[in-house]
């Protein structure tokens, strides 16, 4: 089905399942255990042996010798693949650093080694047993020194320079300016399953079970890696426990379980250690960014400047985190520069809103010091600056845009009007209290996707798609829309996810999933419908399905009778026409509120009540949609007031690569969370109407948060985290 | 991890005796932290000594009206004591201050106060490291530092121990009981307990090898006020920037011992005169001599407000 024309009125505006607050369908496998994750697929083959990946010892250099003898004679030791013995690799086209490396070194942890053995225990401990030769060179590793050699990157998805009027010259002219830089450091995904694959061959064939958000991605880059024909490899991926991007591509464990496991001659399942992940996998990188704002004094923008440094290995990304301040806020001068260093520490990709979420922790802490350089309330200030036509283009409108009202709704419901302009106005017992909001925005990206269907005499809808669940809540609302289009309860449909032999879909990423995947779902059961119709001899176009059954002119059939004979099987897939889509702009709006407390003593932070109001389309499911915003509040709790991977600028490595040293929130860092959806419904963005959320819940929260500790303290911070190192000097005296 | 072998102790003196003959032997209490580094190799025990199933976990009172808790009692029993919550409630308060409640059900007293550091460089083997590989080097100097020590540390080291436990034990005065392989006692002062790194940061107490630790004594209460007060950068769950244990007295006078600054629990009984005059006086004492880094010289800082904060707290 290709959607080239905005949506109208179709079975899914029927809302009797779509749009429920339903418990997740895949619930009770999770919490009894019963669902099975890479690593755990006991249900399938042989016994598998285990094996261990060893990461480099140095960020930069040449392996010079490894001295394999005594691994090789530790007990249960089956087989050791090195860059030596696993033959020719490729790499794969969304890789930048080669998953297995030697002799040549590109990063900290990068895999050089896999043992593999009958246990986990003695692959690890004839790891132990490996003795590698060093020759380390120079590297850089710090952005800060590095910023200065950036480059226009390569690899970018935006253009590098954007300019729109006379940047320069409105700035300079401007009666109220600001001109400040910020910083945001490297993140961790930190997700709670490691990244884990079991791989078995048959002949050439290969079976990958694994953990991936993006199973087409996911067969083609093993292949190309293994230098394999695109159809001798199966990924299975049913299970993901959570990814926020560092599992959007093949990783080492992927294409080491399968080295490994040809080397061993037998199943092979490889997981990466908790202390491997930060250097070994991908990371979201840390930036500098510099905001200039200029306004009249009647507070609105005349001038707009963001410019972002970010490093990454060679032939790596760039953060783009100027991509927001192209559309959030109007203003006729407009500028945006994007540049890379040359870094050699490990890769940096996406992680949760890649380019929005470090941008607008730097955006919206200028748009509050804006707000009071100007006398305005921040909120106000924003509002008086929105824009329901793309800044860059006004032609070009914005497809549904609620900015505004999510900022009204919000500001009522959290109590707004009771914060004090001035900072450190406020004090409960040993707190200083202080307010603080941001805007939230994401893009609305949409991917091709299919879907196949099944009816069954039993009335039973079985959906097959490669679409993932990564902790979303895919499988749910995957049902949900089958349940609608079919007319059957949600109990009559059976979600398959996560299986390169299904119909390939969106994936999960990018909060493109839910919207894409559900409309491929849409396509394929608008097929279903005909031909049940045409099976039952029902008139296709006005035939009812409801409670079961095929209604009209006069006559209902149950819906099961028209697979009596044999299982009828469609499938199709949604195609967005570009030309449509893009002919307005289609985005995600939200506004966060979040009250702080800061220890007059210890300038501890502590998050006292936050607020989303989000916009974002039609919300499939108002509980797993409001899962992934406070969960994605959390993560932006998490990035506002501790989550930094510690770069050691000499030795080039993440220092604190565990879940010890690397903290992320806890329950006790985490107030009460309200989330808002405001109701609305985009036909632009396809027949489900629907936009994504898992990603627009994190990003502002920051800011809010950063902005809130100004108000109650007066420490206004512009690095990221905001520790109490950085607010401690600034605080009243004691004593 | 390195394959081991394993015995059970059925006394005290026989534990001790069989880590001395046994080579590379190490005891085991709740595992908490021995194992975590086992899996690393950062310890490579060829042999462990199961001493949690000795009849060391009793709390019990003493003959001089304080209280002797055995080696062995959890960290959660040693907290919810009602003996231990009226009488040394700053025990208590910093116990439950630290790790998480499953932790705290299987740490010991002594495993808690033999825990070792938190350095990230002492727990990356690839890393020079001075107390992992004595004469490799220290990789945290002129790294990241953060966490890192203020007072007390040498060129050698600068890891701090991240016991809260012990913060409280230094400010009570406990004394660590031991038997040594020969089956001799002693006691040892909690103060003289662990040693500061200078050359040797490999070397963390004055224990001799196989001596076990078997109770630890408190004297009898002080009473005062007691205000433990941990200072991090997430709520719960999270190793200390810095810790204040202090025991404040009607006459505003008493003890302050603090974490999270130095290798061992930071007291210095001269400078904790001074507490009458307040918190800068007494951290001017307490980091008389002090060598902090560029990342961790807040610490100065935020013992001296935290400190401020927890005398207003107990005299108000
Ligand atoms: C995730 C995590 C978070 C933590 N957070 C904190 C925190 O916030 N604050 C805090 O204070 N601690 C924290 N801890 C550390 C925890 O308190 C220690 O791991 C625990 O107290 C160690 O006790 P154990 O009985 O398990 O010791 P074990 O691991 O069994 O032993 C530790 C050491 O003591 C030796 N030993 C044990 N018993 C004896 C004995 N009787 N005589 C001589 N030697 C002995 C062992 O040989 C070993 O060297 C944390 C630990 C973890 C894993
Ligand atoms: S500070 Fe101590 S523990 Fe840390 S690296 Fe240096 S020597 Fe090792």
């Amino acid at each position: 089905m290709k959607f080239d024309t905005p949506a109208t009125t179709n079975p899914i505006d029927q809302l009797k399942v779509v749009g429920k607050p339903l418990d997740r369908v895949d619930g009770p496998l999770k919490v009894t255990g019963r669902a099975p994750y890479a690593y755990e697929r006991h249900d399938v083959g042989a016994k598998p042996a285990v094996g261990y990946v060893l990461g480099a010892g140095i960020a930069k250099g040449r392996i010079q010798a490894m001295d394999l003898a005594a691994a090789k004679r530790a007990p249960g030791v089956l087989a050791i693949v090195t860059a030596e013995n696993a033959g020719k690799l490729e790499l794969g086209k969304f890789n930048t650093a080669k998953l297995l490396g030697g002799p040549d070194i590109d990063h900290y942890h990068q895999a050089i080694a896999v043992v593999v053995a009958e246990t986990f225990e003695q692959a690890r401990a004839a790891a132990g047993l490996i003795k590698v030769e060093y020759a380390p060179t120079q590297g850089a590793f710090d952005l800060a020194s590095a910023r200065d050699g950036a480059v226009v990157p390569k690899n970018a998805n935006a253009p590098a320079d954007t300019a729109v009027g006379d940047f320069g010259r409105a700035f300079a002219a401007a009666a109220v300016k600001l001109d400040e830089s910020y910083t945001t450091p490297d993140h961790s995904h930190a997700m709670m399953e490691p990244h884990a694959s079991m791989a078995a061959w048959e002949g050439d064939s290969l079976t990958v079970w694994t953990s991936n958000q993006m199973i087409a991605w996911a067969a083609g880059d093993i292949a190309k890696t293994l230098g394999m024909p695109n159809g001798k490899v199966r990924v299975i991926s049913p299970y993901i426990g959570g990814g926020f991007g560092s599992k959007l591509f093949v990783r080492a464990d992927a294409v080491i379980a399968a080295l490994a496991a040809k080397a061993a001659g037998r199943p092979v399942k490889v997981a990466l250690p908790r202390p491997l992940i930060a250097n070994n996998t991908t990371h979201r990188p840390a930036t500098i960014q510099r905001v200039r704002l200029g306004a009249g004094s009647d507070g609105k923008i005349t001038a707009i400047g963001h410019e972002t440094w970010s490093g990454n290995l060679p032939d790596g990304s760039p953060e783009e985190a100027v991509a927001q301040t192209r559309l959030l806020y109007a203003g006729a001068n407009r500028m945006t520069a994007t540049r890379l260093a040359l870094l050699d520490l490990p890769e940096g990709n996406a992680m949760r809103a890649p380019g929005e979420a470090p941008g607008l922790m730097a955006l919206e802490i200028a748009m509050d010091e804006m707000a009071e350089k100007l006398g305005m309330d921040p909120i106000e200030f924003r509002i008086l600056n929105d824009t329901q036509v793309d800044p860059e283009d006004p032609k070009r409108p914005f497809s549904l845009r609620q900015l505004t009202e999510c900022y009204r709704t919000g500001a009522e419901k959290f109590g707004w009007s009771a914060r004090r302009a001035r900072t450190g106005q406020v004090r409960d017992g040993r707190w200083l209290v202080g307010m603080g909001a941001a805007s939230a925005f994401r893009n609305n990206l949409t991917m091709a996707s299919g879907a196949r269907v099944r009816l069954g005499s039993d009335g039973v809808v079985t959906v097959e798609t490669d679409m993932t669940d990564i902790g979303t809540g895919s499988y749910t609302i995957i049902a949900q829309t089958a349940a609608e289009m079919m007319g059957v309860p949600l109990e009559k449909v059976v979600v398959r996810l996560g299986d390169s032999s299904f119909p390939a879909s969106s994936g999960s990423g990018g909060q493109w999933g839910a919207n894409s995947s559900t409309a491929g779902v849409y396509a394929a059961c608008v097929k279903l419908r005909e031909a049940v119709a045409g099976q039952l001899g029902f008139d296709a176009a006005t035939a009812e399905f409801a409670d079961g059954e095929v209604r009209g002119g006069g006559k209902s059939v149950p819906l099961g009778d028209a697979a009596k004979a044999r299982e009828i099987m469609v499938e199709d897939k949604i195609e967005f026409d570009k030309e449509m889509t893009n002919s307005k702009q289609q985005s995600t709006f939200g506004a966060h509120f979040v009250e702080v407390g800061v220890d007059v003593a210890t300038a501890e932070v502590r998050i006292r009540r936050m607020l989303a109001v989000c916009s974002a389309g039609r919300i499939l499911n108002p509980k797993s949609a409001r899962s992934q915003v406070i969960g994605a509040m959390v993560m932006g709790a998490g990035a506002a007031l501790m989550e930094e991977l510690a770069v050691d600028k000499t030795r080039g490595f993440f220092v604190n690569h565990d879940l010890a040293g690397y903290e992320v929130p806890v329950h006790a860092d985490i107030p009460h969370q309200d989330v808002i959806f405001l109701d609305d419904t985009d036909p632009m963005s396809s027949p489900m109407k629907a936009k994504g959320v898992g990603e627009l819940g994190i990003c502002g929260v920051a800011a809010a948060i950063a902005n809130a500790i100004y108000n109650a303290s007066g420490a206004r911070v512009r690095d990221y985290p905001v520790t109490l190192d950085k607010i401690l000097d600034r605080l009243p005296e004691m004593g | 991890m390195k394959a081991f072998s394993f015995s059970r102790a059925s006394t005290p003196a026989e534990a001790a005796a069989s880590a001395q003959r046994i080579e590379g032997a190490k005891f085991v209490a709740g595992g908490t932290n021995l194992l975590d580094l086992m899996k690393l190799e950062i310890e490579t025990p060829t042999h462990l000594i199961d001493v949690s199933k000795l009849k060391l976990d009793t709390i019990e009172a003493t003959a001089e009206g304080g209280l002797r808790i055995g080696a062995m009692v959890r960290n959660t029993d040693l907290a919810a004591d009602a003996r231990v919550r009226k009488d040394y409630a700053l025990l208590s308060r910093a116990l439950l201050a630290g790790a998480s409640g499953q932790l705290r059900n299987k740490a010991t007293t002594a495993g808690n106060l033999l825990q070792r550091t938190r350095c990230p460089y002492f727990y990356d083997t690839n890393q020079p490291c001075n107390k992992r590989s004595p004469g490799s080097g220290c990789s945290a100097i002129g790294g990241f530092t953060r966490m890192l020590g203020v007072v007390g540390v040498s060129d050698a080291c600068i890891a701090t121990n991240p016991s809260d436990m012990a913060i409280a034990m230094r400010a009570l005065d406990a004394v660590v009981e031991t038997v040594s392989p020969e089956g001799a006692t002693r006691a040892i002062p909690i103060a003289e307990l662990h040693r500061l790194p200078g050359d040797t940061p490999h070397i963390e107490t004055v224990l001799t090898p196989g001596e076990l630790i078997t109770a630890v004594t408190l004297p009898k209460p002080v009473g005062g006020k007691h205000v433990y007060r941990k200072v991090r950068d997430r709520a719960s769950y999270a190793f200390a920037l810095i810790s204040v244990g202090a025991i404040v007295q009607p006459d505003g006078s008493g003890r302050v011992a603090v974490g999270g600054v130095a290798p061992k629990p930071w007291r210095v009984e001269a400078a904790e005169k001074e507490m009458v005059r307040g918190a800068k006086a007494v951290t001017d004492g307490l980091f008389a001599g002090a060598n902090p880094t560029h990342e961790n010289a807040f610490k100065l800082t935020l013992v001296q407000r935290t400190l401020d904060a927890v005398l207003t707290e107990a005299r108000g």
